[in-house]
């Protein structure tokens, strides 16, 4: 039995490396400012897939991401790793997508692609921690959720069965495919690249980056259709173009604030013995310990 | 109609806290707005339930009581809040930001087609005039949470779709009884009629809740730990003070992150929201993501070696040094003290 698995992913800004420039005047994100990675639970989620293709040979795994040109760096990285290919969801009429027309256009995506048993995908991406796309794809698409997985314990009679970790402890779910499974951090690593899938598809590129490049597409890629990442931009989707982009989205960014913290009046103290032995004396005389 | 709402949490017969704590929220914006407070119950063997709920000031509690609706899971519980949002068009609605309300919340707002902001530190109502087309909009939800790894702090707001939705998590906002004698409405819902088969697809098979031992929030005194700790074993140098003061162990997400400590124990926006007579924080910076969750402490001292961590602005006292020399003398001088 070979199971046909999506895996959704995002490549976000790194922000733990956030500079000056990487806000723009209207409250969205200067993706370009930023040093770009492949989601953490994204990862997660595809080791998921990885594990169960590994399980029922003959599947599939394919990675969706909306996202601009250079997005499909991460399509490449997920096949080093061993996922079959991917699509990159791309257009200009995205851009300032919240997570509702975020969702909204994977779905057209994930409807367009028909055929799945199970689609993947981290629980929350690390440049907004909403949560949000995984359930908000599974609506859309009219199947069931089940969030922040673990483990995926097996699929018996089309019946997965899946262990869920909770703030306070586990619950163990079954559910019929297909389903879409939002995995979380607890899960397992994702494996590292793999030698030979790494040279197999180095050169594995969207239509766009080939233009880019300059590379000629009729010989080279011709002969080997695995090395194309299907680029798909809004006319693809048949889409309505009242839920795309800022437009299709509900939640406006009204006002952002740099952060400045209030200063206090601090008391400046060192490790010596005369300072610490102060500070105890002074909280024990404030009762606030003691 | 165009109420304010708070979808309540439910575990073993127990309200969560932070379910108390959106109501108390919910009727601050429901009185400033003149409109009504209403809370959804869905669960299972929730007789009496309202009699908890109304002392928040709750007008109208809708209730779905069926024993498949205990645990939760998705489907019906989502089934039945977009019903009763269809029938009552809500102003506002809250859940609460936890394993259940960010499960639940997102697939609602698909539904509805709602916008939806997670984790929020803050809800006011506002006025907003659009920049570009000049509408005006009176009476928004100003929905503030820091984002962008808490390098800013963004005020999101829903000018046309309705409910406005927003998550909070547990500890953002204080519980407070608003009339012990107050009473309102109960709405029974229709369960049997408006469920079927397909809502019951996923089914928990096996559930291991654990009543949290580590409480946070009643703690007087917290040390807390950043990544500038170091490691796990550095950890134990401030469960020794925490033991010595009486106090609690917390980390900053990074400290967790790194598996320095239990993630029950992240204190900031995206853990839980504490506000001790006393907060010790040992080498963490202090992203506002972590100081949203601290910034109510009665008195912060800052240990760091960094004297320019942005910690240091917020704090009573700051120690510029290096923890495995300041812990120990605290708690030698501490003692030395109280003798």
């Amino acid at each position: 039995m070979g199971l046909k698995i999506l895996v959704l992913a995002k490549q976000v800004p790194d922000t733990r490396n956030v500079g000056q420039d990487a806000m723009k005047s209207d409250g969205t994100v200067n993706r370009a400012a930023l040093p770009a990675i492949f989601n953490p639970e994204d990862l997660n989620a595809l080791e998921q897939a990885l594990q169960l293709k590994d399980k029922f040979p003959g599947s599939t795994v394919e990675i969706i991401t909306m996202g601009p040109t250079r997005a499909a760096e991460i399509i490449r990285e997920a096949m080093y790793r061993g996922a079959d290919g991917g699509y990159l969801i791309t257009d200009r009429a995205f851009a300032g997508s919240d997570t509702l027309a975020t969702s909204y256009t994977i779905s057209l995506a994930v409807k367009k692609i028909k055929e799945f048993d199970v689609i993947l995908a981290g629980r929350q991406a690390i440049d907004g921690d909403t949560a949000q796309v995984g359930p908000q794809v599974s609506e859309k698409v009219g199947i069931p959720q089940i969030t922040y997985a673990e483990e995926i314990k097996g699929i018996e009679n089309n019946v997965i069965t899946v262990k869920r970790r909770l703030e306070r402890g586990i619950e163990v779910v079954k559910c019929p495919l297909p389903v879409l499974i939002t995995v979380h951090s607890s899960a397992a690593d994702c494996r590292s690249r793999n030698t030979k899938l790494t040279m197999k598809y180095k050169r594995a590129k969207t239509l766009t980056e080939l233009q880019e490049a300059g590379m000629d597409y009729e010989g080279f890629y011709k002969t080997r259709p695995y090395l194309t990442i299907k680029e798909w931009t809004a006319d693809d989707l048949n889409p309505n173009p009242n839920c795309l982009g800022l437009t299709g989205s509900p939640t406006k960014v009204k006002n952002i604030e740099n952060v400045v913290l209030t200063a206090k009046e601090t008391v400046h103290l060192t490790s010596d013995d005369k300072d610490i032995d102060f500070l105890m004396r002074e909280l024990i005389a404030n009762h606030t310990i003691g | 109609m165009n109420n304010v709402f708070v979808y309540i949490e439910i575990e073993d017969g127990a309200i969560a806290d932070v379910s108390l704590e959106l109501l108390t929220k919910g009727k601050k914006l429901a009185q400033q707005l003149g409109k009504k407070l209403e809370a959804i119950a869905i669960g299972s063997k929730l007789e009496g339930i309202e009699k908890h709920l109304f002392p928040y000031g709750v007008d109208v509690v809708h209730i779905a009581d069926d024993k498949r609706l205990a645990p939760y899971t998705t489907l019906p519980h989502n089934k039945i809040v977009c019903e009763i949002f269809k029938n009552e068009q809500p102003e506002i609605a809250l859940f609460g930001a936890t394993s259940v309300g960010r499960d639940l919340a997102p697939r609602i707002c698909s539904t509805t087609g709602s916008g939806l902001t997670a984790d929020c530190t803050s809800l006011e109502i506002g006025d907003h005039t659009d920049p570009k087309t000049k509408t005006e909009y009176k009476n928004l939800l100003y929905q503030i949470r820091p984002a962008f790894g808490g390098n800013i702090i963004a005020t999101i707001i829903n000018p046309e779709t309705r409910p406005q939705i927003a998550t909070v998590r547990e500890g953002v906002m204080k519980q407070e009884i608003f009339d012990a004698k107050y009473t309102g409405q109960v709405k029974v819902i229709d369960v049997k009629n408006l469920l079927n088969k397909e809502d019951f697809v996923v089914q928990v098979i096996e559930r291991e809740i654990e009543k949290s031992k580590l409480n946070l929030k009643a703690a007087p005194i917290i040390v807390a730990g950043g990544y500038g700790v170091g490691s796990k074993e550095n950890f134990k140098l401030l469960h020794d003070l925490a033991e010595v003061l009486g106090g609690e162990v917390a980390a900053s997400r990074a400290a967790v992150d790194s598996g320095f400590a239990e993630h029950e124990r992240q204190v900031g926006q995206t853990g839980v929201t504490v506000r001790p007579k006393l907060y010790i924080a040992c080498g963490i910076s202090g992203a506002v993501q972590h100081t949203a969750g601290m910034a109510e402490s009665a008195l912060v001292i800052s240990i760091n070696n960094d004297a320019n961590a942005p910690i240091n602005t917020i704090a009573d006292y700051t120690i510029i040094g290096d923890l495995n020399d300041v812990l120990p003398k605290m708690i030698k001088y501490y003692k030395q003290n109280t003798k």
